[in-house]
C-alpha cells in the first residue's frame, strides 16, 4: 500500500545535508505504525513524501498506485482525499465551527452539497464530538480540537491517516484520549502511520515502531519480528 | 459559489486596498479613455473633411474638351476614383463668380484654367493614397499643376496618430502600474488566507480551485475598474461639450464592453501572476 525505496531527499537549501538517506520501508494495508525519533531525525520529511508535499531526491515512494516519479499536480490532489492528515497543530480554522471545519475538507474537494452534512455528523460522532457540532476552535479544549481535526481527516473515509505529532501539544489525559480515538480508527480498517515523541506511548502499545536517527531507520520493529520468527 | 463568497471577503478584507486596484484600473482605462476619445472624434472629424478631399488637375490651356473626357473616362476606371469631373473653362470661371461672389465683376475673361476635378472613394482618402493619385495625375502630358489640401490632411492625420500613441503610452504605463498593484492586493489576500490555503492543499483541493477565488476576486476588481473608467471618460466629455461647447462623440456600446473587458484582462493578468508566485510560498 506504502513502498518507500531507497528514498533520499536532501532539501535545496540545506546544504548538501541529506533529511532522508536510502530509506526502504513498507506499511500494510490497515496497519498501525509509529514513527520515532528525536527532532530533525526525518520523521515529517517521510510524512511528507508520503503525501506528496515532497519528492524524493533519488528512489521512489509508492502510495495506493500513485508514484512519486510521475505523479501529477491533479493526481497530487486525487491521493490526498483519499488521505487523512493530522498536524500537532490542529490547523483548524477559527472563523469556522467545529463542524464547518470537518464541512471545509468535502466543500473544497468539490463533494456534493447535499451529502456533507450527513458525513460530517459521522466524522463528529467518531470522535466523539456530535454535541460540540457548533462550537468555534475557541471554545473547545486542545484534545477537542485535535479531535475536531481527526474528524476532518476522517470525513473522506482514508485509507491511511497520516498523523504528525498529533498529541505534542496535548496533556496526558487528552494524549490517551486521542490514542485510544487513533486505536479505534484503525480497528475500523484504516491504516495509521503517527510520528511522535512520546515514547511511553509507543512502549505501551504493541503496535510496530520505526525508530529513525539522522535520517535514516535505525530500528524497525517489523523487523526484528521477522528475524525472530 | 464558494470561490465567489472567498473572491468577496477579500474585498472586505482590504477594503482601501482594493479600492486602490480598482482606482488605479480606472485611471489606466481612463487615460486609454480619454486619448481614445480624442482618436475617435478626430476620426470623426477627418471622415467629414475627408468627404471633401478632392484633387484638382488643371489642364493646360487649348487642350480639347474631348480629350479630357476620354482621360476622365479612363482615370474613373481607377480602384480608388469615385468619379472625375471635367471642368472647362467657361464652367471655372462660373464656379469663381458663384463662390466669390462679391469679386464677380473682376473675373470677365476665362482665364482660368480647366480642370479635371477628381473625388476619391471612402477608403482611400489618406494623405498617402492622396499623394499618389495626384503624382499619377502629374503624369499627364497636358496637366499643368495638381491642388489638393494636402497640408491639413497631413496635419489632422497627425494629431490622430499623437492622440493615439500617446494614449497607449499613458495607457500601458497606468496599466503596468495597476497590474503591480492588483499583484499585491492578492498577495496579500494569499498571505491572509495561508491558513486556509494549506489546508486545502492537503485535504485535496485542485490547484486550479485554491487558484479560482483570486483569479475571481482579480477580474471583479478590473471590471469594477472598467466601468469606473468608462464612467469618468463620459463625464470628461460632457464637460468638454458644456464649457468648450464642442460636439463630441462617445464609445459606442462595441468599445465600452471592450473597456469593461481589458479591464477584466488587466485584473486577470495581475492576479494570475501574483497567485502563480505566492501560492508556492504559502
Amino acid at each position: 500500500m506504502i513502498r518507500f525505496d531507497r528514498v533520499t531527499k536532501i532539501y535545496p537549501r540545506s546544504g548538501g545535508a541529506a533529511a532522508l538517506r536510502d530509506v526502504t520501508l513498507n506499511i500494510a494495508k490497515g496497519e498501525f505504525a509509529f514513527l520515532t525519533g528525536p527532532s530533525g531525525a526525518g520523521k515529517s520529511t517521510i510524512l511528507k513524501l508520503l503525501y506528496m508535499e515532497e519528492q524524493p531526491t533519488s528512489g521512489e515512494v509508492r502510495v495506493s498506485g500513485y508514484n512519486s516519479k510521475d505523479i501529477s499536480s491533479r493526481d497530487v490532489s486525487k491521493l490526498r482525499r483519499r488521505l487523512g492528515i493530522v498536524f500537532q497543530d490542529f490547523r483548524l480554522l477559527e472563523d469556522r465551527t467545529a463542524e464547518g471545519n470537518v464541512a471545509f475538507a468535502l466543500e473544497v474537494t468539490g463533494v456534493p452539497r447535499p451529502l456533507i452534512p450527513n458525513k460530517v455528523a459521522r466524522a463528529l460522532t467518531a470522535v466523539g464530538l456530535a454535541s460540540k457540532a457548533t462550537a468555534y476552535p475557541r471554545e473547545l479544549s486542545g484534545g477537542e480540537q485535535q479531535r475536531v481535526a481527526f474528524a476532518r481527516a476522517l470525513v473522506n473515509d482514508p485509507f491511511v491517516l497520516i498523523a504528525d505529532e498529533p498529541t505534542g501539544n496535548l496533556d496526558e489525559r487528552a494524549t490517551r484520549g486521542i490514542f485510544q480515538l487513533l486505536r479505534d480508527i484503525n480497528a475500523s480498517g484504516t491504516a495509521v502511520l503517527m510520528a511522535t515523541h512520546n515514547l511511553e506511548l509507543v512502549r505501551s502499545s504493541e503496535y510496530r515502531c520505526i525508530e529513525m536517527n539522522h535520517g535514516e531507520v535505525v530500528y524497525d520493529s517489523a523487523d526484528v519480528k521477522q528475524k525472530a520468527g | 459559489m464558494l470561490s465567489l463568497r472567498s473572491a468577496f471577503r477579500s474585498f472586505s478584507r482590504a477594503p482601501l486596498l482594493s479600492l486602490l486596484s480598482i482606482t488605479t484600473i480606472a485611471f489606466s482605462l481612463f487615460a486609454f479613455g480619454l486619448f481614445g476619445l480624442v482618436a475617435l472624434n478626430l476620426r470623426n472629424a477627418l471622415r467629414t473633411v475627408e468627404e471633401r478631399v478632392e484633387i484638382r488637375a488643371f489642364v493646360a490651356d487649348k487642350t480639347p474638351v474631348e480629350r479630357l473626357i476620354a482621360v476622365a473616362d479612363d482615370i474613373s476606371k481607377y480602384p480608388e476614383i469615385e468619379h472625375v469631373d471635367v471642368v472647362t473653362q467657361e464652367q471655372a470661371l462660373a464656379r469663381a463668380k458663384r463662390e466669390l461672389g462679391e469679386f464677380k465683376d473682376v473675373f470677365e475673361s476665362e482665364f482660368l484654367p480647366a480642370s479635371l476635378d477628381i473625388k476619391l472613394k471612402p477608403g482611400f482618402r489618406d494623405p498617402a493614397t492622396v499623394r499618389r493619385t495626384a503624382d499619377r495625375l502629374r503624369e499627364l502630358e497636358f496637366v499643368d499643376d495638381v491642388r489638393y489640401g494636402d497640408e491639413w490632411i497631413t496635419q489632422l492625420y497627425r494629431l490622430r496618430n499623437i492622440a493615439g500613441v500617446a494614449g497607449a503610452v499613458l495607457g500601458l504605463a497606468f496599466a503596468a502600474v495597476a497590474i503591480i498593484i492588483i499583484g499585491a492586493t492578492i498577495r496579500m489576500a494569499v498571505l491572509a488566507r495561508a491558513k486556509e490555503i494549506a489546508i486545502m492543499r492537503f485535504v485535496g483541493a485542485t490547484d486550479w480551485f485554491i487558484r479560482r477565488p483570486f483569479l475571481i476576486e482579480g477580474s471583479i476588481k478590473g471590471i469594477l475598474g472598467g466601468t469606473l473608467a468608462l464612467i469618468l471618460s463620459y463625464v470628461a466629455m460632457r464637460a468638454l461639450q458644456q464649457y468648450l461647447h464642442l460636439e463630441t462623440a462617445f464609445f459606442d456600446q462595441r468599445m465600452a464592453m471592450l473597456g469593461v473587458a481589458s479591464g477584466a484582462l488587466m485584473g486577470l493578468a495581475g492576479s494570475a501572476v501574483s497567485v502563480g508566485r505566492h501560492l508556492r510560498k504559502v
